[in-house]
């Protein structure tokens, strides 16, 4: 536990974690193209084990094309700081994403809404994923901005460390964002700083662990059925 | 003391403790002056009828006014979100569903067009399976909203409109049941399409029942509307205006009854909604009177897309051409329910062996869905239903949040309730038509 987390436990291993079960651990090495065409391990069969692969984030090219490259420079031209607050720019399938650096979300929301090019005054959703494996800072929180005015989405995206799970929080810009923020708290651990009441949400009070991060499995007993034992969901055959 | 097996008190060290299951608060209370005495705690819920479920309220009266108001969820969590990083794509129509149970068209609609989003297969949907999912949303806003009438109705005392409601629901939940096997839960949307056509019987009762519910919603207006209880107990009861709602994020009829047409079918259209005639009903009042007008105008205009997904509807393919993506098996309900059909069963078993390898993969593995993140938000009866949903290139979903209109709209009891009296605490929590199954997933 790291020695700045006040009470929270924040980096220990949640109740009843197994380490060493196959979906916890990526590939040792990248995934190779094998005979017959065959991608990764190989294995069809799935006894393998679960291996969990994700490509590395991609910078879009400018231009961006549709609402994006205004979005963008109307992000920067409001507050010519907030270039490097921008970590990567992604376009994909039509969504714009801004990664932004964690210690600098709040006063980009705060443009995001203020600013009379970009208003948006709507903050859809605030919700967290876990790349364990894959990314060094793992927990990533993900915004979902909407301007009314201009009929326009973007997503926000930062990305902190399990050891360090502290982002801003954004309660004072975007009032909804509040439960949504004890939620994320609550599943994957991430710390708001400046929240009003973080506090857990929908698991108990005196609940252990952030059940929502990869690490922490789905529980469940084997069930006999017909004569034949059936093991839990995450205990089952699974494929890549 | 009281010796009232009904009604117990306990001192602790917080005061002393109520147990209250009925009777007379005058006899409850014995020797205390909660009127003029200091502020009372009153926890109300999770168990409680006028609670809509498993939410619970805390609450801090003085006298009969509400100073402080607190929202306590969670009670019906069943981690569907984590359940499903353990099921294939196709598997989780059957967890989303389950999530807002009154309006499970909805949770299934928004995680195939996700899905369909992932996939980059958005335009191969088939115009029959959007004209049949733009339907059965409808349908399902019409019965929801009449669930909503129901259970308001008898949160403020109109039992009668309880009844009613329900009764008409039925109708609605007979077509389901014809259209899918199921009432309820019915996974009918899928990612690719919709899981089998329409019958005919089902489409002969869809018609009987544009017939029926005009006649029927002009009886409850004459039920309720002219109604003077019905007026007091709604008028000018839990306002929340524009820059209330937008800030706590409440969106959907609640945000409509402020004055705002912000309507994702019109604003950000999907399944083909542009191409449909409706209004988007409003309201000046910002009350719970003016949810119960955007409310009952809404199931009107909703009469009106069904009619016109009716007068569409063309014979055509329901799911996508995709064999690799399609389910594998046209559905048929035997005797012993729903199943693959039997024409398909004899031909995998009896002719073709390369078609039962392929049920085979398709049903035990699945279909892989390319990397990346999708958001995708429709008009839910609730307001905004949103679901960001991530794929790492697997058979499985990486992560699928859903952003529920439930959830959200809930954080605004307190700037309702507080300040109000604990009568109107009702009124506007029923309001906001929260669904507990739906909010705490």
């Amino acid at each position: 536990m790291s020695s700045d987390s006040g009470n929270v436990p924040v980096s220990a291993n949640p109740v009843g974690a197994q380490t060493g079960a196959p979906a916890e651990f990526p590939p040792a090495s990248p995934a190779q193209r094998g005979l017959f065409g065959v991608q990764g391990t190989g294995d069809t069969s799935g006894f393998g084990g679960l291996t969990r692969r994700r490509p590395a984030i991609v910078d879009a090219q400018r231009p961006y094309g549709d609402y994006f490259d205004d979005v963008y420079d109307a992000l920067v031209e409001a507050h010519p700081g907030f270039a490097d607050a921008i970590e990567h720019v992604v376009v994909d399938r039509g969504e714009l994403t801004l990664h932004i650096r964690p210690q600098r979300i709040l006063e980009v929301c705060r443009t995001m809404r203020d600013d009379p090019s970009l208003r948006f005054e709507l903050c859809s959703s605030v919700s967290g994923a876990d790349y364990l494996g894959t990314d060094e800072r793992r927990l990533h929180i993900v915004y979902q901005l909407t301007s009314m005015t201009y009929r326009r989405k973007v997503r926000l995206e930062v990305a902190v460390s399990a050891e360090q799970p502290r982002v801003p929080s954004v309660t004072s810009v975007y009032p909804t964002a509040d439960w949504q923020e004890r939620e994320a708290y609550d599943m994957f651990g991430v710390i708001f700083e400046g929240h009003p009441g973080l506090t857990r949400i929908l698991m108990p009070d005196d609940w252990e662990g952030y059940p929502q991060r990869k690490d922490y499995p789905l529980g469940g007993v084997p069930v006999e059925y017909k004569g034949a034992e059936i093991p839990p969901p995450d205990k089952r055959r699974s494929y890549q | 003391m009281s010796t009232d097996s009904y009604a117990s008190a306990r001192e602790t060290t917080e005061g002393r403790v109520f147990t209250v299951t009925g009777g007379d608060w005058r006899e409850t209370l014995g020797g205390e002056d909660p009127i003029h005495d200091e502020r009372i705690v009153v926890n109300l819920g999770p168990q409680h009828p006028s609670t809509h479920g498993v939410l619970r309220l805390v609450l801090e009266l003085e006298g009969e006014t509400v100073v402080d108001a607190r929202a306590v969820i969670g009670y019906l969590h069943t981690g569907i979100e984590k359940n499903l990083e353990f099921r294939n794509w196709v598997q989780g129509s059957t967890f989303v569903t389950r999530m807002d149970y009154l309006a499970p068209i909805f949770n299934e609609t928004a995680y195939a067009l996700a899905v369909e989003k992932l996939l980059g297969i958005e335009d191969q949907i088939t115009p029959r399976a959007n004209t049949i999912r733009v339907l059965m949303m409808e349908l399902n806003r019409i019965s929801s909203h009449l669930v909503w009438l129901a259970t308001t109705g008898m949160e403020l005392g109109a039992i009668s409109m309880m009844l009613y409601g329900f009764r008409e629901r039925e109708y609605i939940l007979d077509i389901f049941e014809l259209a899918s096997g199921l009432r309820m839960n019915m996974a009918y949307v899928r990612p690719g399409g919709v899981a089998q056509d329409l019958p005919a019987e089902a489409i002969k009762k869809i018609h009987e029942f544009l017939a029926y519910l005009p006649k029927k919603l002009k009886e409850y207006e004459d039920l309720l509307t002219g109604q003077i209880i019905w007026q007091e107990r709604t008028k000018g009861v839990a306002v929340l205006d524009v820059p209330g709602c937008l800030s706590l994020g409440v969106t959907g009829p609640v945000l409509r009854s402020a004055g705002l047409p912000w309507d994702l079918r019109k604003t950000m259209p999907y399944c083909g909604y542009e191409t449909y005639e409706f209004d988007v009903p409003t309201a000046t009042t910002a009350d719970v009177w003016g949810r119960y007008q955007v409310r009952l105008a809404e199931i009107r205009e909703s009469l009106k897309i069904v009619q016109q997904a009716m007068d569409r509807l063309e014979p055509g393919p329901v799911m996508v051409q995709d064999r690799k993506i399609a389910w594998p098996a046209q559905l048929a309900i035997g005797m012993d329910g729903m199943g693959n059909s039997l024409e398909h069963v004899a031909k995998i078993m009896g002719q073709s062996m390369e078609s039962l390898i392929h049920h085979f993969k398709l049903v035990t593995e699945g279909f892989r869905v390319p990397p990346g993140q999708v958001y995708v938000q429709i008009e839910s009866p609730r307001g905004e239903l949103g679901v960001h949903a991530v794929s790492d290139g697997g058979t499985r979903p990486y992560r699928v949040h859903y952003r529920e209109p439930s959830f959200v709209n809930l954080q605004a009891i307190p700037a309702m309730a507080e300040g109000a009296l604990l009568a109107d605490v009702i009124a506007g929590g029923a309001s906001l038509d929260p669904v507990m199954g739906g909010c705490d997933r």
